[in-house]
């Protein structure tokens, strides 16, 4: 018999740890592919985050070195200057990457430096039980926000890829999502590009996957897919939102 | 009125009480039901405080030195590597003299990552010109934030309220939660000598000269002075409503013990029941347990631990090149008195592993069988290997 699918040879045999209908585990997976489709395994550094995917470590079968909580950006920074042959990935969630971290994550874009980021958007802290995060979409109830999040009060949701989109050091931002089959094999191919974009010296590259997180969303798996695109999309657009690096093949 | 209540919901409960203007905080584990709680109690109108949902624990503590600067009373709660980011504003927070109440919930430092009990987050930030108090139940944590603001509001000095990690803060107990008409006769509202109010145009936050920066130290460290005296006021104004006292140090059947174990935080209980098993086999055992840390009530430690022969100090914390940071401070404390017993340091529960009732026995045999120390800190319960 013919095998048509097999676990990606950078994963792990391990079990996830993340909730049923999560994003991480699917995410996780396009990464590893595109690595071994790329066959950078042997030089690949991942920078995991503070969050759900803290424990990317036990999945990835790569080198990994962990950042404190929103320093993925100047942690993978420090690692690609002093490993300049090297591809250096960070994997950050929301809460690490457009809360905490916002501050080095601009001035990595800023200063253009050679990494790609993976930033898991699921408008919320998903690890600590859901509280609003500065992603979080007007109305959206949350652990801190019981009623919704009020613009008045709370702040607007945040859109940092626009935000890093802005920066003259940026060179490629898509942002994508993992809720059906055909926008898993969009994000699939967004981040082979991006990886290719390091792989060529380019320099920052970053794709946001908007994941749905069923659990604090209090959906099933199922309505927390369609969620995004009947509500997340209207605040976060799934779109290419800077590519100065256009066909790279 | 008494009620099963998680520590979390202890914290959040007395914040109520307290009439906290200001809540500003960013979540992380262990301290999110606390915050969880309090952003419960906002929306549906039972407490009458702005929630500052900000984006790091830098700015949570940035924010209320802003809001403190104003008048109005201010709280925060975070852990581990929380407390380590807001290092710089715990700094300007006590130079600024801002009352400031947070809640500190122990957490292990990383890397590894860890969520579980550890107390060197709170005692790495023992210089910083806080006034530190560890509790060992949830009735405690609840009164002792409420008194934090009566004492931190007299000597204008911040405040941080430390509890253990899941043993204190996800655990349910029977709890006290007193009336609000209670709490208000106790704790009037706060009347700050100085505050941002065009009306009174002041500056806040100058350079300041070699000529004047020492004098400006100096009075924090008169502040802290005078909150050694103050303490017991606030206890016995406290007392006088609630019937309820804790002090700065509790001594358990030290009068006659030969040897002294020192904790805090929840190990004191489990070691409340050591000594009275080892009492009743006729051990000459007692326990100290130190609440109030920062500032260090020398004389008083000194009062208790010095006619002892040996003291036995069980730190769930070390200061790396040094030894367990009570340990320390109790040694610093006894080397100026003319006899003092040997100091022996026993480091256990690092990083949220338990101390049980045999670990707190084993460590009062070691000492027992031992003339004097070996080491500054034996650690105990290490995997071989
Ligand atoms: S909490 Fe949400 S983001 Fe985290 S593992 Fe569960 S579903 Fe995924």
């Amino acid at each position: 018999m013919k095998q048509i699918f097999q676990r990606p040879k950078y994963l792990k045999d391990a079990v996830f740890h993340y909730c049923p209908g999560c994003g991480h585990s699917i995410i996780h997976r396009l990464v590893a592919e595109v690595i071994e489709e790329l066959d950078i395994a042997e030089k690949t550094i991942g920078v995991p985050p503070a969050g759900c995917a803290v424990l990317a470590y036990d999945y990835f079968d790569l080198d990994m070195c962990e950042a404190p909580h929103g320093r993925g950006a100047a942690v993978a920074t420090g690692v690609k200057r002093a490993l300049p042959d090297r591809i250096v990935f960070s994997y950050q969630g929301d809460g690490d990457i457009a809360a905490i971290g916002t501050a080095e994550t601009i001035h990595a874009a800023n200063r253009g430096e050679n990494i790609t980021i993976i930033f898991v958007n699921n408008s919320c802290y998903g690890m600590t039980g859901g509280q609003m995060a500065p992603t979080t979409i007007l109305g959206q109830n949350s652990s801190t926000t019981p009623g919704g999040r009020d613009s008045l009060r709370d702040g607007t949701p945040i859109d940092l890829s626009e935000m890093l989109a802005i920066t003259k050091g940026s060179v490629y931002i898509e942002r994508t999502s993992v809720n059906s089959p055909k926008n898993i094999r969009k994000t699939k191919k967004a981040i082979k590009k991006a990886f290719k974009i390091q792989m060529a010296g380019l320099g920052f590259s970053l794709i946001e996957v908007l994941s749905p997180c069923p659990t604090n969303w209090k959906l099933s798996p199922v309505d927390a897919c369609k969620w995004i695109d009947e509500t997340i999309v209207k605040t976060y657009p799934m779109k290419v939102i800077k590519d100065e690096a256009g066909n790279i093949d | 009125m008494k009620r099963v209540v998680e520590g979390s919901e202890a914290v959040a409960e007395a914040v109520r009480l307290a009439r906290v203007n200001v809540i500003s905080a960013y979540p992380i584990t262990p301290q999110t039901h606390i915050v969880e709680f309090l952003s419960e109690y906002c929306a549906n109108g039972t407490m009458d405080a702005r929630f500052l949902r900000v984006e790091s624990e830098h700015s949570a503590l940035a924010a209320l030195i802003g809001t403190a600067t104003t008048g109005v009373r201010s709280f925060t709660a975070t852990s581990g590597q929380g407390l380590a980011l807001m290092h710089e504003l715990l700094h300007w927070t006590s130079g600024a003299r801002l009352p400031i109440v947070m809640a500190e919930v122990n957490r292990a430092l990383a890397p590894g990552w860890n969520i579980w009990v550890d107390q060197t987050d709170s005692l790495a930030q023992r210089d910083t010109g806080w006034i530190q108090l560890y509790c060992e139940d949830s009735q405690e944590v609840l009164d002792t934030i409420i008194q934090a603001y009566r004492l931190g509001e007299l000597v204008d000095l911040p405040v941080m309220v430390v509890l253990d990690a899941f043993f204190l803060s996800h655990t349910y107990e029977p709890v006290d939660v007193p009336d609000q008409k209670l709490v208000d006769d106790y704790l009037p509202s706060w009347e700050p000598k100085f505050q941002l109010d065009t009306e009174k145009p002041c500056a806040f936050g100058p350079l300041v000269t070699p000529a004047f920066y020492m004098e400006m130290r100096h009075a924090i460290a008169g502040a802290m002075e005078d909150a050694l005296e103050v303490f017991p006021r606030v206890e016995d104004e406290f007392e006088k409503i609630f019937d309820r006292r804790y002090g700065e140090i509790e001594a358990v059947s030290c009068n006659d013990a030969e040897i002294i174990l020192v904790t805090s935080g929840t190990a004191t209980s489990t070691s409340r029941l050591v000594v009275e098993n080892l009492r009743a086999k006729g051990e000459k055992v007692g326990l100290l347990k130190i609440k109030l840390f920062r500032p260090f009530p020398v004389e008083l430690v000194r009062k208790v631990l010095a006619p002892a022969k040996k003291v036995a100090v069980i730190d769930r914390n070390f200061s790396f090149g040094a030894s367990g940071i009570f340990a320390q401070e109790i040694r610093a404390a006894l080397c100026n008195t003319m006899k003092h017993p040997p100091v022996f340091g026993y480091v256990a529960g690092i990083g949220g592993r338990d101390v049980t009732a045999d670990v707190i026995e084993d460590i009062y045999r070691r000492a027992k069988a031992s003339d004097f120390p070996e080491g500054e800190s034996v650690w105990v319960g290490l995997q071989e290997n």
